[in-house]
């Protein structure tokens, strides 16, 4: 029993020893790194839930192409945001950049946290207000 | 009783966006960063005859639908016998772009189901689809006679959403029914 535990354990980890594509590597570790971290922020539009660098669609294996050509072309980051961006929209950026109408999305939680803080330090405020030793709640 | 009275519109305000969020349709279909600009620059050999390349160029003058294809792709099948119907009443050029084919495979579904094609762009390694932000044959873009793209379909065309969504962004100069 405990064997065959052993052995399933082992081809669990395997099966996800694979990789989508061995096709593209870099000589450079630094290209490498680059790439890697790109297309793991670049999201598939075929599959939307999957970056392109866990999907084997056609689509994502040519955008994983691309991305290796402009990196080889010495092209910056940015300028590959950009590259999808046109032709995509920020949709196809996992972190969308923070200019204009995504700048709402970035906003969003640190407005909600604030607002909770505001709303609990309310609440303390209150409490604090109310007799000590009275432990059954007084509604308003 | 008071103290509800916020928390309950927040969580109002939150549904009614959730449930927008819902009915927005096929989640798939995103708004094309190409509406209103001119439509990507491209230059490729035809699918029937490598020697004679056509372009984005090739189609001004005129309304143009540009119209991506493919064979392994089962919704343009689905799609085609409409192409077919607007290229017989000449509503509208149609010029294709025949997207990570096989070119054998897509001349015999031509000779086989009918070309309705001015002609069509033999775009083999998918380079002018990325061009385009083409994610999904099929798509249909409906350029007008200066170049812009006025409206991106995804998905099949047929004979509703080509009244809704194309004849009335064709102002006059298209020969549109």
């Amino acid at each position: 029993m405990k064997r065959l535990f052993a052995v399933i354990a082992t081809m669990m980890l395997v099966s996800t020893a694979f990789a989508i594509d061995e096709g593209i590597r870099f000589d450079d570790p630094e290209m490498q790194a680059r790439y890697e971290k790109l297309i793991s922020e670049v999201r598939c539009l075929q599959c939307q839930n999957q970056s392109i660098k866990d999907s084997n669609v056609s689509l994502a294996a040519d955008l994983r192409r691309e991305i290796a050509r402009m990196i080889d072309e010495g092209q910056t980051d940015a300028e590959i945001a950009e590259f999808l961006v046109v032709r995509y929209g920020e949709f196809a950026l996992y972190s969308p950049r923070k200019t204009g109408k995504t700048l709402i999305l970035w906003m969003v939680p640190f407005l909600l946290v604030l607002f909770g803080g505001y709303a609990l330090m309310r609440v303390i405020k209150h409490r604090m207000s109310l007799p000590i030793g009275d432990d059954t709640e007084q509604e308003g | 009783m008071n103290r509800f009275v916020w928390p309950l519109i927040a969580v109002m305000a939150l549904l009614v966006f959730l449930i927008m969020g819902l009915r927005h349709g096929d989640p798939r279909a995103l708004p094309s960063p190409f509406i209103g600009k001119p439509a990507p620059q491209f230059e490729l050999p035809t699918l029937k005859n490598p020697e004679v390349t056509i372009g984005t160029n090739t189609m001004a003058g005129d309304y143009a639908l540009v119209n991506v294809w493919a064979t392994w792709c089962v919704m343009c099948r689905a799609e085609h016998p409409f192409l077919l119907e607007l290229a017989a009443r000449k509503a509208i050029p149609i010029y294709g772009i025949n997207w990570r084919d096989s070119r054998l495979e897509a001349i015999r579904w031509l000779d086989d189901l009918g070309d309705p094609y001015l002609a069509s762009a033999y775009d083999e390694d998918g380079r002018v689809g990325i061009d385009w932000g083409v994610y999904g044959a099929p798509e249909t873009f409906l350029v007008d006679p200066e170049g812009i793209v006025v409206y991106k379909h995804l998905g099949p065309l047929d004979a509703v959403i080509w009244q809704r969504e194309f004849v009335s962004r064709m102002s006059g100069g298209g020969q549109a029914q």
